[in-house]
């Protein structure tokens, strides 16, 4: 039985799913995330989509009776529940085997005090710390080794409610909230070493004893920054062979001790001044750093501990890659790695840029070139945040004064501040100094810089040119363009042997590796980048799937993507895999080379979908939907004239550029508006506004960043959201499904509950929506997948977007109607058609069961972000609930996603006034169940008024017995909050929110979500009555 | 300024010049290891060799002299992709541009590494020339052709006796061209190091008293060693203490005892060599730097069984006399540079050498 958990765990999990299955293996998966790959049908033989809780997990084995347990690919929660599951003796009573790491071993590694026992045995230093359990010991402690300390929780995922203390205040704070989030209430205070740099080893180890390193990393934030958080290279690049070698044995001294079997990530703190060095931690499974040196060094960490964990030893397995040496050596490079996060600070205006020993990125985007510029510029430009060099427009205004002062921030942007600061004559030992950045990282900057000023000052000669591009400068950026990239091979051994691979990255040194003699017709899929909020892993999903129905129908496929935490970027998915920035020039490169057949755009998200001109213009075939027709879709007026041919009515709205032209607009349709900017994914942008005033604060926030088209007015229209993903070809349609989203239109759908099937539309509604999908998908040509949202109000059925493309959906939709959505889509792309295949047109047979989405968000991990939910996605995953009854489905979601179901307890509501009456009903049965209601004054009074008990609770600053007094009791079971108007971090309502982050509270900032919860409740169903459903049988 | 490698083969390769200015004729090979560029540029194995560095950033980490593996540099030349412009280590000393041109060493940058350490391994191993001027290419390779690069190991090797550190154990190393490390792994294990040169005569070793002998690692090819081989076979027909080979040793001692050695395609040379050991069943990484093996076959099952093999090509990475303590490696545990995995081998010796 393996486990599944986040994005960065999909591609490990499918490596080892399709590793044991070649070995005759009967593999049980257990993950709440349907937007995986793992989760398909054919990646494992019984496949469950269920929280990841130790009871249902239990429960499934109980029923599946498996031999053993595989805990160390699925990431933390999978490595917890196993432990769990030891400790108790449920594994030895039902004789399941753990394999890879016995439980010693991961004991030792996870338990702080254990892991720094075992590294006193071992002789590996450690930082001077103390595990504590309550915050008198923390307290002690800190006095005792002097502030400033640094705060980690025992068993959390990308150390949760950690970080670095400074004052004794921050101290109670945050090792307050650490004990709370600890699973054994424990955390760990230590020593702050900040400044030592951060340096990682990825180690396998086999039953024989033989160990190896598969790469080293090294962090260019030095300690401080949370390894997820920081830029990183790789090979290590300040290191001697002394200290290399050093930290290589220690590594390798560590996984002995542990006796792991498979893959494990050492991370050392390393005085940059002497050969001093500490361990600062050990992750026994595999993680994110192991996603990204697999795709580093072209070796299949997770693969290869699968088959170490049967029994397999490393001098056994063969190394793919060269197809001639085993899996028992160790990978050289012969180019740099450039790994830069992605963080979701757009989406949180509010939210603290600071980054710290707590992870706040969403995702990340890895680069590959022979120079640490040049992949440095790729993997800038691989973010996909309008920039692409290491010029910020907005430190363009600074002072010299300010500059310095940024300096000293440690935040998204310092890197370019940096250079910025560099410009301005500030020298490299005084960045230095502010920054405790390695001198050798910040001349690498300072060697961009400069051609920077060569390429504003001189003619643009031959050899300026190839400099600039050697240093990874696009042609937009230099404004000129004759010199085409080659393509080199990542092969594991740094040419010493010939490899078999086709896994190329671009550079400006002569000899072209990526030659293909192939008489198959090519097809170039184009990826979807970093994740991020609107755009996760559910694209890269699409991608993989697209490749999989070419490759069978006898294409060759291309794939091009940047993103290392993927499936997509696996070797042995496309024929040709190209690790590259999805820019214009980066990808025109590749056509250069490959001069492909087609591309299909349409499964890689907006990543994908922006390049589709360009393709276009580079005279490459854009295969399904044409780029004029997706236009058609996305531009408002051409949108317009589409839906009035087709009589399909949406919510009136006009296009405008400025504020005045926005208030104008606003108040003809009359408030509430929404505004949004055109050509974006997730809602970007986009938000609710009331009056005039908003307006002005919503324009002028899209405005920040230069808008090449108009910005959206809309009438803002209350009502059911529907969602429908349908596939074209010209004649016939087929709908999987039809979505209901719980929460009312005003959520953006990524963030709403949504359910398949439908359970509160009725057939008229239903069959206008199947009417309007075939109506509108014909009127604007699409070939493939189109994805529809609409509205109901008052009876009526509205449109009110339509995306030619791949949605986020279409992964769960899949799954739950097991209908092959993406396989069927490039058949039609390639000219199929939809009678000729076995699944008929029209609506798809309905599923007898309801299938429950529902969004993860990551409050708890960015500072200041606020919770409530609005048109703009703020969610960073989604977990699945299944059952034959709609009430056991939503149950399942509640518990995957992580909120600890309340069956009795208190209720704080603190609502605004036009919410009271619709909120009424849902007191009510809070009441009747059984809860006791706390509420602000006026909402008690009102309740009472109705019949409803409600104790009162003060207002936020109004002294004894306020709200944070009761948040931080721990005596509440959730919080009902919805937000007023504005986004205002000294509002109360925002305040609560992030205290009931903090203390780990579920907080519901929409009624419908509420009602949802108590349709869950309701009847009283418990986990442990709730049967696991193989997906499979579906 | 410009400057060229040319390969026997006709193969120009273009770059910066860099280091000395002068031009050399050198056996071109490439190494794979990502850290200790300082330690190659001075083992004494690479005397007459040119060495490609096929990772792109040389220098990055500057250097100090207290890492050398001997007094200078060895390499003939050296071919790089980029040298860091600015060093970044606690302990640097030296930028890696000053070091080359301290000891004359000549070298081009910005050339195309990987194509060229592609060519090497599709077509073995060549002699080249680094050179200015590339008007006349065919007497270039005329000349390429016409050098011969002979007796190394005397070149490399100690010119006199002497004996470094005071432990208890007493150890005598005949220097084939020693790397510095071998004698320092031996001095921190409690040892007193005598340091022979090539050309010793085995009585020395039989008479001075020592408990252990070893063989060091050196330049070229073993067959080369006419001397040295002779004394090595009175080492293995008299000695009554134990013998450790590493390198260039250890295919000495199987010429001396009847096996042969042959030209490896284009050698073993990184930091990332897996070696199996065949009584464990373990691997280890190891560190190698050989152009030269011995032959599988030629070995005479009476005298040695082979230890260790190599888990990429198979080749014998290790031998043990059969009814004598002497063990040979054909790789590095001293490491510097590389993995210190197997410096266990120096704690097996001496465990042998002091249960005496």
């Amino acid at each position: 039985m393996l486990f599944g958990q986040a994005a960065e765990f999909d591609y490990a999990g499918t490596q080892a799913c399709r590793e044991l299955k070649k070995e005759g293996i009967e593999v049980v998966l257990v993950n709440s995330n349907p937007a995986t790959i793992m989760t398909d049908k054919n990646m494992a033989d019984k496949i469950y989509i269920e929280p990841l809780t130790k009871k249902t997990v239990e429960k499934i084995l109980e029923m599946e009776k498996p031999d053993s347990i595989l805990p160390n690919l699925g990431g933390q929660t999978g490595l917890n529940i196993a432990m769990e599951l030891y400790e108790d003796g449920f594994l030895t009573s039902h004789n399941i085997r753990l394999l890879g790491t016995s439980p010693d071993g991961i004991k030792k590694a996870e338990d702080r005090q254990a892991f720094k026992d075992t590294m006193e045995e071992i002789g590996e230093p450690c930082i001077a710390s103390k595990v504590v359990n309550t915050y008198e010991d923390a307290e002690n402690f800190a006095n005792e080794i002097g502030l400033p300390v640094i705060v980690r929780p025992a068993y959390t995922l990308g150390g949760t409610g950690g970080g670095i203390c400074y004052t004794m205040e921050e101290l109670e704070e945050t090792a307050k909230s650490g004990l709370h989030l600890s699973r054994v209430h424990q955390v760990l205070i230590e020593k702050c070493i900040s400044g030592w740099k951060e340096i990682e080893y990825e180690v396998m180890r086999d039953k024989n004893g033989s160990c190896i390193t598969i790469c080293n990393m090294e962090n260019i934030d030095p300690v401080g920054v949370h390894t997820g958080d920081s830029i990183v290279v790789a090979p290590s690049q300040t290191l001697a062979d002394k200290e290399y070698q050093m930290l290589r044995t220690s590594a390798i001294k560590i996984i002995s001790a542990l006796k792991i079997e498979g893959g494990c990530n050492v991370q050392f703190a390393l005085n940059p001044n002497s050969f001093e060095y500490a361990v600062i931690e050990v992750n026994p499974r595999v993680s994110r750093s192991s996603a990204l040196a697999s795709k580093a060094t072209g070796y299949p960490i997770a693969k290869v501990s699968a088959k170490i964990a049967i029994g397999y030893t490393l001098d056994e397995i063969k190394n793919e890659v060269t197809g001639k040496t085993y899996a028992s050596f160790e990978p050289v490079l012969d180019y740099v790695i450039v790994k830069i996060p992605k963080w979701p600070f757009n989406k949180f205006l509010t939210a603290s840029r600071q980054l710290g020993t707590q992870m706040k990125a969403t995702g990340e985007v890895m680069a590959i070139a022979p120079s640490i510029e040049q992949s440095l510029m790729k993997a800038i430009r691989s973010l996909e945040e309008n920039v692409d060099s290491l010029e910020l427009p907005k430190l363009k205004g600074l002072t010299n004064e300010e500059i310095r002062e940024d300096l000293k921030h440690v935040d998204n942007e310092r890197i370019f501040v940096i250079a910025e600061a560099l410009r301005r004559g500030i020298n490299v030992d005084t960045i230095h100094d502010i920054t405790t950045i390695d001198k050798f990282f910040i001349n690498k900057i300072q060697r961009l810089v400069r051609i920077e000023k060569r390429l504003k000052e001189e003619e643009l000669s031959k050899e300026l040119l190839l400099t600039a591009k050697k240093m990874g400068y696009t042609d937009k950026v230099i404004a000129r363009n004759n010199i085409i990239a080659n393509f080199k091979m990542v092969d594991t051994c740094s040419a010493e042997f010939d490899a078999k691979t086709p896994y190329y990255y671009s550079s400006y040194d002569e000899d072209n590796e990526a030659v293909s003699k192939t008489d198959k017709k090519k097809v170039l899929v184009l990826g979807s980048g970093p994740i991020r909020i609107g755009q996760g892993i559910e694209f890269d999903y699409c991608s993989v799937h697209c490749v999989w129905a070419l490759k069978e129908k006898g294409y060759e496929t291309i794939i091009v993507n940047n993103n290392p935490e993927t499936v997509s970027t696996d070797f042995d998915i496309a024929d040709r895999l190209y690790f590259e920035p999805l820019t214009k020039e980066d990808v025109e490169n590749i056509v250069e080379t490959e001069k492909p057949y087609g591309a299909i755009v349409q499964f890689g998200g907006q990543t994908a979908i922006k390049l589709t001109k360009a393709l276009t213009e580079m005279g490459v075939r854009i295969l399904g939907t044409s780029e004029r027709d997706m236009d058609r879709a996305e531009d408002r007026e051409l949108f317009d004239e589409a839906l009035e041919k087709c009589g399909i009515p949406r919510p009136k709205g006009e296009t405008v550029f400025t504020v005045d032209e926005g208030i104008k607009v606003a108040n003809e349709l009359k408030y509430p508006v929404l505004i949004r900017p055109s050509y974006v994914l997730g809602g970007q942008g986009m938000a609710i506004a009331y009056d005039d005033n908003e307006v002005r604060e919503f324009i002028n926030e899209i405005n920040k960043t230069t808008q090449e088209h108009p910005i959206l007015v809309d009438k803002y229209m209350l009502g059911k959201e529907l969602e429908v993903d349908a596939i074209f070809d010209g004649e016939d349609i087929l709908i999987p499904g039809i979505m209901e989203h719980l929460e009312r239109a005003g959520i953006h759908s990524g963030d709403s509950i949504s359910v398949y099937p439908t359970q509160h539309i009725n057939i008229e509604n239903q069959k206008t929506i199947i009417e309007y999908t075939k109506k509108i998908a014909k009127e604007l040509n699409v070939i493939g997948v189109l994805n529809i949202q609409f509205i109901i109000n008052k009876g009526n059925v509205y449109i009110i977007e339509v995306n030619p493309r791949s949605s986020r959906t279409v992964p769960y939709i899949s799954k739950v109607t097991n209908l092959p959505v993406i396989d069927i889509a490039t058949h039609v792309i390639l000219g199929e058609k939809l009678k000729d295949m076995p699944y008929g047109t029209g609506v798809y047979k309905q599923s007898d069961y309801v299938a429950v989405k529902m969004p993860i968000f990551s409050f708890e991990k960015i500072k200041n972000a606020d919770t409530s939910l609005g048109p703009e996605m703020k969610s960073t995953g989604e977990v699945l609930g299944v059952s034959k009854v709609f009430s056991e489905a939503i149950l399942k979601a509640f518990i995957a996603s992580g909120v600890n179901i309340p069956y009795k307890g208190n209720v704080l509501i603190t609502v605004r006034d036009k919410d009271k009456i619709e909120m009424l009903p849902i007191a009510q049965k809070l009441d009747n169940l059984g809860f006791h209601i706390f509420a602000t004054s006026g909402t008690a009074a009102f309740l009472e008024e109705n019949g409803v008990d409600a104790e009162v609770v003060q207002k936020i600053w109004e002294g004894e017995n306020s709200i944070p007094d009761l948040i931080g009791s721990g005596k509440l079971s959730f919080i009902i909050n919805t937000p007023t108007k504005g986004k205002h971090e000294s509002r109360d309502g925002f305040k609560i929110r992030r205290l009931a982050v903090e203390s780990k509270i579920p907080c519901f900032t929409a009624l419908d979500t509420v009602e949802a919860l108590y349709e869950a409740l309701e009847k009283g169903t418990k986990e442990e009555d709730l049967l696991p459903i193989d997906i499979g049988t579906i | 300024m410009k400057g060229y490698l040319v390969l026997e083969n006709g193969s120009v390769y273009e770059g910066e010049r860099i280091g000395a200015e002068k031009d050399v004729i050198c056996e071109v090979v490439f190494n794979t290891s990502m850290t200790g560029y300082l330690e190659i540029f001075t083992d004494p194995s690479y005397a007459g060799q040119g060495v490609v560095m096929t990772y792109p950033l040389i220098g990055n980490y500057g250097l100090t002299k207290e890492d050398a593996e001997s007094k200078k540099p060895w390499v003939e030349a050296v071919f790089v992709h980029e040298i860091a412009e600015m060093e970044s280590n606690f302990r640097s000393k030296m930028h890696i541009l000053d070091f080359l041109q301290e000891y004359e060493v000549p070298g081009l940058q910005g050339i195309n590494t990987r194509k060229l350490t592609k060519e090497l391994r599709n077509a073995g191993t060549m002699k080249g020339k680094l050179t200015s001027s590339i008007s006349d290419v065919d007497s270039i390779i005329k000349e390429i052709k016409e050098k011969t690069i002979t007796n190394l190991v005397e070149s490399v090797s100690s010119k006199e006796s002497y004996t470094c550190g005071n432990g208890k154990t007493k150890i005598a190393l005949f220097d084939f061209g020693a790397k510095q490390n071998i004698i320092q792994s031996l001095l921190k294990r409690d040892c007193e190091v005598t340091v022979f040169p090539w050309d010793t005569s085995y009585q020395k070793f039989l008479t001075g008293k020592f408990e252990g002998i070893v063989l060091s690692n050196g330049p070229g090819n073993p067959e080369d060693c006419e001397i040295s081989i002779k004394n090595i076979k009175k080492l293995y027909e008299e000695a009554k203490i134990p013998i450790l080979g590493i390198c260039l040793g250890h295919q000495l001692m199987g010429l001396a005892t009847g096996a042969k050695t042959y030209k490896l395609k284009y050698g073993h040379r990184g930091p990332n060599h897996p070696v199996k050991d065949l009584y464990s069943k373990r691997v280890c990484i190891t560190s190698q730097n050989h152009g030269y093996a011995i032959d599988d076959k030629s070995i005479n099952p009476n005298i040695a069984e082979i230890s260790h093999i190599n888990i990429n090509d198979g080749t014998v990475e290790g031998l043990k006399y059969i009814g004598k303590e002497i063990v040979t490696v054909q790789y590095h545990p001293e490491a510097c540079p590389g993995p210190e995995d197997s410096s266990y081998l120096f704690d097996e010796f001496l465990k042998k050498v002091r249960a005496k």
